[in-house]
């Protein structure tokens, strides 16, 4: 057991601690967007994206022809690792390179390979992601918006999509839209490529309990796209939804410290206080909060093994989140606690206590991931569905009247 | 980057599992509740396996092997709830030494740790778990060559031979190894909870010893290696509650379906997949740190008493639910993993002082000047 680099991976990790050598001097802060200065963080940070993948940094595992350097998980997280070292920022298209690029890597044609992968990796365009919806989240398939075929093979959206950030910077969205309501909910979804400045298309930020608005409502009102946008077969969205998904699961090794919930941290804020440092309750409560973060960041050490040695992390994988956002619950009530209510002004603490209420649903709720590893893991049965063989259209005029009733 | 078992800890887990496979140890869990005399000798199992040396090295005629081999063994005995001696014995190990070093190891001679809790960033003291009460108790004493002292609810005792006596001289802990049939030594069994594990209270009124040659860092590692080894069997504990709970969710119906496909039972059983993987990451952590990062140690091995005393102490009284009224009788199995809960909990110290040493290693690397008093 050791968590040492093989020789290749040390070689990597110098080649990357040599060009940040030569190029952090060039990277924007860590922090946020300021107030009043959010196009001027979209600038910076879109300049040190380019920076990097002129370097080769953007992009790690993305095949040569589209960019990319061919290379795998690993060394893409020995990316991570070294630009957090530094205090650099990494990437700011993370959704794009992450997880829409390899779908279109996976799905699109030559003709939308060629268009828009180059510019994605150089940030020159940003994308996003619209898939929930306000009335489909954790039932992603339950989704209303339309893709209506018109007689020239062009296609009309309209409809609402929620939860999307960068919206208000991106210039291409990929979106999933219902395309046949005929048929069961699965069956009936195609995805497309939506460009942001369309005509009809609206976006409105969406303000959260922190006050910031991380993400954006968008809306659809006759949304001309053209029938070279569809990504996939028409009607089969679903499958690329998935295969977007499956990469959001692979981009779960960078491990919950990313998030910046670590024990030290929170240590650190108690260290601080004398009196706290040495109060029983305090310190129980530090210790086993501290040792749930501990877990999960050994835990992520064996996902990464995994990764090493080919394979994916299992399904549980998912339950780190719902470690790490206990955890983090527990640690802002407790730092909070030993501070009083001045931890609740403007700051780091009521950033973080503000900011975990809605993380707990973000990525899929705490429900659907256990019913998810409930199933997939200990292969338990699902519970009935009243959806199955149902047409989308019924279904819906089913959900309408049992609300009513 | 290699975060998981090698092939020869595997082939280790394994063949534990199939040694402790011959006798049913969690049938014999529940008959020794009424006659302690059910309980099966498994020290020929531990000595013609190599667990009696294990951490000792092969020039003292042991395997050699590290925590974490230890580790994994004492897991494989929490699943079957098996009475075997490891928490006393492989402790006392770490610091005996010359020909009593090559009995132990052998097996021709059992050990016991008298564990003695190491100070805190809180408290300078070497303590041992009281009789009753939250006041711990001094640690023994040691003066002229000779041990008088208290030492409660100690693991394994009642069948060692040599006991591993920590007594503090001038303020410096010393180990000092004991006869356990001579006169100044009395060995009082005490009723346990949970059958399979033999506790008892000891008291050494100036019993005669070999002062031994372990340094403080050396007996605190020996404390921290016990954490690691009830945790690892409380590890073992859950993954068989887990198994069985899983098992019976899928057999059993009401409403006409199964009760696994019901959300209130499938995310309580997949909070004890949760609680144990989280449980089994710190193992991990805890073999590491004690072979490649030995500074870390005290750590991990008491971030893992705590996930793994959450994990089973969940997991015990699941268990338990998932099997609705049965799960409370006699007769069931579900009783035994409660039993080894409550029971495991509060020993060496308890989970509550390993959370505390927890917060306290890193509020010192935090700087912390905690104020005392």
């Amino acid at each position: 057991m050791d968590l040492n680099d093989t020789p290749e991976q040390a070689e990597y990790r110098t080649k990357v601690r040599t060009w940040l050598d030569a190029h952090k001097a060039n990277a924007p802060g860590l922090e946020g967007p300021q107030p009043g200065h959010e196009e001027e963080f979209v600038t910076v940070r879109r300049a040190w994206q380019r920076e990097m993948a002129e370097g080769g940094f953007a992009g790690v595992t993305w095949p040569a022809e589209f960019g990319g350097q061919g290379l795998g998980p690993l060394d893409q997280v020995i990316v991570g690792q070294e630009f957090q070292a530094a205090g650099v920022p990494g990437i700011l298209d993370v959704i794009g390179i992450g997880m829409l690029g390899p779908t279109i890597i996976a799905h699109g044609t030559d003709e939308q390979k060629q268009r828009y992968l180059a510019p994605m990796l150089h940030a020159d365009e940003v994308w996003c992601q619209l898939f929930s919806e306000p009335a489909a989240g954790s039932d992603l398939a339950g989704i209303q918006t339309r893709a209506a075929l018109q007689e020239d093979g062009s296609w009309k959206l309209t409809g609402q999509k929620v939860w999307t950030t960068n919206a208000h910077f991106a210039s291409y969205g990929l979106i999933l839209a219902r395309t046949n309501s005929e048929v069961t909910k699965h069956k009936g979804m195609s995805m497309f490529i939506v460009p942001m400045d369309a005509e009809g298309v609206e976006i409105r930020p969406l303000r959260q309990i922190t006050g910031e608005a991380e993400f954006n409502e968008v809306f659809f009102d006759d949304a001309h796209i053209p029938a070279d946008a569809i990504v996939g077969p028409v009607d089969g969205g679903w499958m690329v939804a998935l295969t977007t998904l499956l990469f959001e699961r692979l981009a779960i090794g960078g491990g919950s410290e990313s998030f910046g919930y670590r024990a030290d941290r929170f240590a650190k804020a108690i260290a601080d206080d004398p009196v706290a440092s040495a109060d029983s309750d305090v310190r129980h409560r530090l210790g086993k909060l501290a040792t749930d973060l501990l877990a999960l960041r050994y835990t992520g050490y064996r996902h990464l093994t995994d990764i090493e040695r080919g394979g994916l992390p299992g399904s549980e994988a998912a339950l780190g989140k719902v470690t790490a956002v206990k955890a983090a619950i527990e640690a802002g009530d407790l730092i909070a606690d030993v501070i009083g209510p001045e931890a609740l002004a403007e700051g780091e603490w009521s950033y973080l206590i503000s900011f975990l209420p809605g993380l707990k649903s973000a990525g899929g709720t705490e429900e659907i991931l256990r019913n998810m590893v409930g199933e997939r893991v200990l292969g338990l049965p699902t519970e009935p569905r009243l959806d199955k063989g149902v047409p989308f259209s019924e279904l819906k005029a089913l959900e309408r009247e049992g609300a009513k009733s | 980057m290699n975060f998981e078992l090698s092939d020869e800890q595997r082939s280790l887990q394994e063949a534990a599992r199939d040694a402790l496979g011959r006798a049913d140890t969690v049938e014999a869990a529940r008959d020794a509740l009424e006659d302690p005399s059910k309980l099966p000798n498994l020290w020929d199992t531990a000595t013609a396996a190599g667990w009696t040396g294990l951490l000792v090295s092969e020039e003292h005629g042991g395997v050699g092997l590290g925590p974490l081999d230890a580790m994994l063994i004492a897991a494989e005995c929490g699943r079957r709830l098996a009475p075997m001696p490891l928490i006393g014995h492989l402790p006392a190990t770490l610091l005996a030494e010359g020909d009593e070093l090559e009995q132990l190891a052998a097996g021709d001679k059992r050990g016991a740790l008298l564990p003695a809790m190491p100070p805190t960033d809180l408290d300078d003291a070497w303590t041992v778990d009281p009789q009753s009460g939250l006041r711990r108790s001094p640690a023994p004493a040691l003066s002229g060559g000779k041990v008088t002292g208290r030492v409660h609810w100690v693991p394994d005792a009642t069948d060692a031979d040599y006991l591993v006596a920590i007594a503090v001289e001038n303020g410096t802990p010393k180990a000092v190894l004991i006869e356990a049939s001579q006169a100044g030594v009395k060995i009082e069994p005490v009723i346990a909870y949970d059958a399979t594990r033999q506790m008892a209270h000891v008291e050494l009124d100036a019993a005669e010893g070999k002062v031994l040659g372990a340094s403080a860092d050396d007996i605190a590692l020996a404390w921290s290696v016990a954490q690691s080894l009830i945790a690892a069997e409380s590890l073992g504990a859950v993954e068989e509650a887990l198994e069985r709970s899983v098992k019976y969710a899928l057999e059993r119906y009401t409403f006409g379906r199964q009760i696994g496909s019901y959300q209130a039972v499938k995310h309580s059983l997949v909070e004890i997949l949760r609680l144990m993987e989280n449980a089994r990451s710190l193992m991990y952590f805890a073999g590491w740190a004690g072979e490649s990062a030995p500074e870390q140690f005290t750590l991990a091995a008491h971030t893992f008493r705590v996930g793994a005393g959450e994990a089973l102490d969940y997991a015990a009284r699941a268990l338990i639910s998932v099997h609705g009224g049965i799960g409370a009788t006699w007769e069931h199995d579900a009783p035994l993993f409660f039993r080894r809960a409550q029971l495991s909990r509060r020993l060496l110290g308890g989970t509550g002082a390993a959370a505390d040493r927890v917060a306290g290693e890193l509020l010192a690397a935090a700087g912390a000047t905690p104020a005392k008093g």
